[in-house]
């Protein structure tokens, strides 16, 4: 899992910057708390099968709706007497998994995408005309398109949340390219002989990382989200595999009578997005020069 | 601005073009002999090639292509392999709910994200802007789903304040229709509430700090009818900016929240033919979908630069 990852390469394209941004963001108790709701998240993930008190498909019909607190079920247990709280440590599991592929997907083909819109008028217009073609499908119809085709799967799922951000990345890379490629020090690598390749790997993309990082950091939760919506219409993970979304249309049936099942997984999409949220906003105000004035 | 209207209206249409080369495709992509699928049973070559010939099946892919555009052109999008009906006649009934319920939350969206970007931006640096601030990083946060779920339980179960799910139509009783609809409009609305709020309020501190803002101060005018008339007048265009960025979020919330408060809507459509392969229906609504993305996103720009018009100058947007 690559999550500390994205707050750890946060300075690299400001090599000189980078402890400044540190320091920005270490100086704002809002991040600092989103940052360790984010590394909670991510240990209680990764470790899942070695935290959780239960196997998440494990039912126990004698013990089904137990409240939260029952000795051994602190989070409770659903209508098969699954734990809530196993459920949605291996449910945070699959978040992460399809936001970080998701994201992945969106930008090994966005980025490249978007640096040569930028750089080659030639292809800007066929870019644009592929951007508005993906944007033509909102990202619920493109997973459902994609279920019908090819099944539905988590990583289907993660596949077409990807494809659904890809036009995001590009816009963003593509006018951060337009922007450093206007800039005395490329003009003057330009000069100097430096061919495309050069000048796009060794000067734009390492400046357009930072504008790359924020948008990953909103992409992620957005990715979350979208994983929980397609589980919870059925489109995403299939049972009895525990998703927080899945769990939350599971949940809907018997809500009235045992409503922590559906609460707390719910707490725990929210929370997660809330953190990457938090993370990314800070971020984005410690990497920018006039956010004193915001 | 006619060359603008001209070379954005081309756009749309080439853009429709690919997109319903890429259903059509897609479609005949899918796993499993359509013939097949359609014969349901009976399983014998005879009736299977008569399908094949009545469907158009055993055509090059060119003709085939062909014949669905001209379909669909004329309003024709097929039958539904599960119950025969037009799948025209489906989309129809289901279009006005989802209709409804968008324009409803962005209404709701729109007042309550506008205000309280005012109001935080106003507030600069007191509880209010924080409060603000708090909600709609809130908004963006949950997942509206679950909020949903939420209302239906605390204030539809336990509280009975409104309907849990089902759908009058608003011709039958508008007061009903509206109690029906309000819970989940409001659902559908938080998170596009959240992305107005704050950009409202982005745009009001840089229109605050405006010259043409002290201008204003300095003639004396009052500080309501600073930002009332100056200030205020950029977050229509806010506003019109963030429902078109956001209008495949909220198309795909729609989806959701109908299947919530099971309202007989597009979503609904949608979902139910993926579960039942329903494959005519699954390709036109992927399609109509396109085309009403498309539409609706030229007439956001169009609205655009009516409202603003350096955007007609500049030419790309």
């Amino acid at each position: 899992m690559a999550i500390t990852d994205v707050t750890v390469t946060a300075g690299t394209p400001l090599r000189s910057n980078r402890r400044r941004v540190v320091r920005r963001m270490l100086r704002n108790p809002l991040a600092i708390s989103g940052l360790v709701v984010l590394g909670l998240a991510v240990v209680l993930a990764v470790f899942a099968p070695w935290l959780a008190p239960h196997e998440p498909t494990q039912t126990h019909l004698d013990q089904a709706f137990a409240p939260p607190g029952t000795a051994g079920y602190l989070l409770g247990t659903d209508d098969l007497g699954r734990d809530v709280l196993a459920r949605i440590m291996y449910g945070l599991r699959a978040s992460l998994h399809v936001g970080l592929l998701a994201v992945a997907t969106s930008l090994a083909i966005g980025v490249p995408l978007g640096l040569m819109a930028g750089y080659f008028r030639a292809i800007d217009a066929l870019i644009s005309r592929f951007t508005d073609l993906v944007l033509a499908f909102p990202f619920l119809i493109l997973a459902v398109g994609l279920a019908a085709i090819r099944g539905a799967s988590l990583g289907n799922a993660a596949i077409a949340i990807g494809i659904a951000q890809i036009p995001g990345v590009i816009r963003i890379v593509r006018s951060e390219t337009l922007r450093l490629k206007s800039l005395d020090f490329v003009a003057a690598a330009i000069v100097e002989g430096a061919g495309d390749a050069w000048v796009l790997g060794r000067h734009i993309l390492p400046n357009a990382a930072s504008v790359i990082i924020v948008q990953a950091t909103v992409a992620i939760p957005a990715a979350i989200l979208g994983e929980a919506v397609l589980s919870f219409l059925g489109l995403g993970i299939q049972p009895p595999a525990p998703s927080l979304g899945t769990m939350l249309s599971d949940a809907q049936q018997f809500a009235a009578r045992a409503p922590w099942a559906a609460v707390m997984p719910g707490v725990a999409i929210m929370l997660l997005t809330l953190a990457f949220n938090v993370v990314g906003d800070s971020l984005r105000d410690a990497l920018d020069p006039k956010a004193s004035r915001r | 601005m006619r060359r603008y209207l001209l070379g954005r209206l081309w756009q749309s249409i080439v853009t429709l073009i690919l997109a319903t080369i890429v259903v059509f495709v897609g479609v005949r992509a899918l796993p499993g002999d359509p013939a097949l699928a359609l014969a349901g049973e009976d399983r014998d070559p005879e009736s299977l090639r008569a399908i094949r010939e009545q469907y158009g099946l055993d055509d090059s892919l060119l003709v085939q292509f062909w014949q669905f555009v001209s379909h669909a052109a004329r309003g024709d999008l097929g039958q539904s392999i599960r119950t025969g009906e037009s799948v025209t006649t489906m989309i129809a009934n289901a279009l006005p709910v989802t209709i409804e319920l968008s324009v409803l939350a962005i209404l709701v969206a729109s007042v309550l994200g506008v205000g309280a970007g005012v109001v935080a931006a106003v507030r600069r640096g007191r509880p209010a802007e924080w409060a603000a601030n708090a909600l709609a990083l809130l908004g963006l946060s949950v997942p509206n789903f679950w909020l949903g779920l939420m209302a239906i339980l605390y204030l539809s179960v336990a509280l009975g304040l409104f309907p849990a799910s089902g759908f009058v139509p608003f011709f039958t009783d508008p007061v009903g229709n509206l109690h029906h609809l309000i819970l989940p409009a409001l659902i559908l609305g938080t998170g596009l509430a959240a992305v107005i709020m704050r950009q409202t309020r982005s745009s009001m501190l840089d229109a605050l700090s405006a010259d043409y803002i002290r201008t204003a101060e300095a003639k004396g005018l009052s500080p309501r009818a600073v930002i009332g008339r100056h200030a205020l007048r950029n977050s229509l265009i806010v506003v019109v900016t963030i429902v078109g960025l956001q209008l495949g979020a909220l198309i795909s919330g729609a989806v959701v929240t109908e299947r919530i408060f099971a309202l007989p809507g597009f979503g609904k459509l949608t979902v139910d033919a993926v579960f039942q392969r329903d494959y005519p229906v699954i390709q036109a609504v992927v399609l109509v979908t396109a085309a009403a993305y498309i539409l609706i996103n030229l007439l956001v720009d169009l609205l655009y630069s009516v409202i603003d018009p350096r955007i007609r100058v500049r030419g790309d947007a």
